[in-house]
């Protein structure tokens, strides 16, 4: 059954118009504001089919910025998010592309300040959910239905079992799991879907263990 | 779990329960939750569709300034007027109105199932709330009774535009909402499950066409439809008047119409409405392109 709860119909609560180019786009923006771990300064947003074509219309500009600005969906404040942005210092840009994407509603952003940049690629598949396909050149496949933890890491033995015995450690289960890697020896991604929201302290221990060099979360 | 209307009525009846009851006791089994927590969100989730109404019923618009103001100019003729088709009707309608032109102009609402159909629920729930008198308690389970049926047309159907046209969406909520009426009103699950299956026969086929692609023409006066149609509906069960057609294969029925629908009528602003000349100079307007370039 794709259905589970009676909350999937009567629910979610969000900000209109639009769950799929609203609720969804909010989702991508806060994803991509939990893996960059602060407030961005800076954010090209390139929107690709159906969120090109009426992205205006629907807020998902507004969307993607209040995610941006850590807003969930069902928060006013998305509304007033460019003008926030503006006035945090935050330098936002629009792109429409024409090229065809696998998915119609697709997103892809490239956020950053003095001290790091971070590309990802969203896409919003109905009813709120949302799913994100690519960070910083990894393909993924994140429902970020689940908290989850990211870890960028050295592709050598003994990454993946050093940052499982921690989590293990700390009695935290894994509900899925995915490993990719650009080329053989350089720096892969391992994506961790766990049950409960992971605390900082678990996440400093990770980033300390063998061959790990950085890591993100996303909570619930 | 039950994964069908047959079986939800029958689990209803055998244990001499409503149909809110059988849900409530599901989602606290599935969710591993207590009643308190399951029937404390849904509270919440009352809340946003009491405030989205009180909102709609002051007055909004849209940022594309295609929609706004009508749930407002209803509640001034009924003042002024007795409606043909009667207050609770008219009620009912600019109460779904005033949830869809909230929704429309990015106010809060609660997607009943989906935003675009968020007006039917509670549009009627808070239109029979002034003639049943119904305890805050009996409002929370209409939710769940409506969440029930949802339920069972999400699974076995489609609750999405894109994936079965407007049937899916404003359909399966006017449906959910007429159930709910006939449990609120004192009707037996049998009767929820009629009025559900007299209100999605006569939306079949309803195809999802916005113009410029945004949720609000004719998304806005399509959920004003649905809370009639479900009301009407509701009363003739409570009348006695059963379907022909058993409750889930008007779902199946639903479900095999939207798989045959060409792509034009789902929700992509190609066909019906949206590809009107006057759909098409909305369009124009909205996105500030000039028709001739095309």
């Amino acid at each position: 059954m794709k259905y589970r709860s009676v909350f999937d119909i009567i629910g979610p609560v969000m900000i209109g118009p639009s769950s799929s180019h609203t609720a969804g786009a909010a989702r991508i923006g806060r994803a991509a504001r939990h893996l960059f771990g602060r407030e961005p300064k800076y954010a090209h947003v390139h929107l690709y089919g159906s969120f090109a074509k009426t992205y205006k219309g629907h807020g998902t500009d507004v969307a993607i910025i209040g995610g941006l600005l850590d807003y969930e969906t069902d928060d006013t404040r998305i509304s007033q998010a460019l003008v926030t942005a503006r006035k945090n210092g935050m330098k936002v840009r629009f792109h429409e592309e024409d090229a065809i994407t696998d998915h119609p509603n697709t997103a892809r952003l490239k956020i950053g300040d003095d001290d790091g940049e971070l590309e990802l690629v969203g896409i919003s598949i109905g009813g709120g959910k949302a799913e994100i396909t690519e960070l910083n050149g990894f393909e993924l496949n994140l429902s970020g239905e689940h908290p989850a933890i990211l870890l960028i890491h050295n592709d050598r033995f003994g990454a993946i079992a050093s940052s499982t015995t921690i989590l293990a450690k700390h009695e935290i289960n894994i509900g899925r799991m995915e490993v990719s890697r650009k080329a053989q020896g350089e720096q892969a991604l391992m994506v961790i879907e766990v049950d409960q929201n992971v605390d900082d302290a678990v996440l400093n221990e990770l980033e300390r263990a063998d061959h790990i060099i950085q890591v993100a979360k996303i909570s619930e | 779990m039950f994964r069908n209307v047959a079986e939800l009525v029958e689990l209803a009846e055998s244990e001499d329960i409503q149909i809110s009851e059988v849900m409530i006791r599901q989602e606290m089994e599935v969710k591993q939750l207590t009643r308190e927590q399951v029937v404390g969100q849904m509270e919440k989730n009352l809340d946003v569709m009491e405030k989205a109404i009180e909102d709609g019923l002051k007055g909004v618009k849209s940022h594309s300034g295609l929609t706004g103001g009508d749930a407002v100019l209803i509640q001034e003729y009924m003042k002024n007027h007795t409606p043909l088709s009667g207050n609770l009707l008219m009620d009912a309608v600019s109460k779904a109105v005033a949830t869809n032109e909230v929704n429309a102009a990015m106010g809060t609402i609660c997607a009943t199932p989906t935003a675009g159909s968020a007006g039917c629920v509670p549009g009627t729930l808070f239109a029979v709330k002034n003639q049943l008198n119904p305890t805050r308690e009996q409002m929370v389970r209409y939710l769940f009774t409506s969440g029930a049926f949802g339920f069972v047309v999400a699974n076995n159907a489609s609750i999405s535009g894109a994936a079965g046209g407007c049937q899916a969406e404003v359909g399966s909520a006017a449906g959910m909402a007429a159930a709910a009426i006939v449990e609120m009103a004192g009707g037996t699950p049998s009767q929820s499950a009629e009025a559900m299956a007299i209100t999605l026969k006569n939306m079949l086929g309803l195809i999802c066409d916005p113009v410029a692609g945004l949720v609000e023409v004719p998304c806005v006066k399509r959920n004003a439809m649905g809370a009639s149609n479900a009301i009407t509906a509701a009363d003739m069960a409570l009348a006695g008047v059963t379907s022909r057609i058993p409750c889930d294969e008007v779902i199946d029925a639903m479900y095999k119409v939207g798989q045959r629908m060409p792509s034009a009528f789902r929700e992509t602003a190609q066909g019906g409405l949206a590809a009107t000349p006057t759909g098409r100079e909305l369009e124009a307007k909205v996105y500030g392109i000039s028709l001739e370039k095309e």
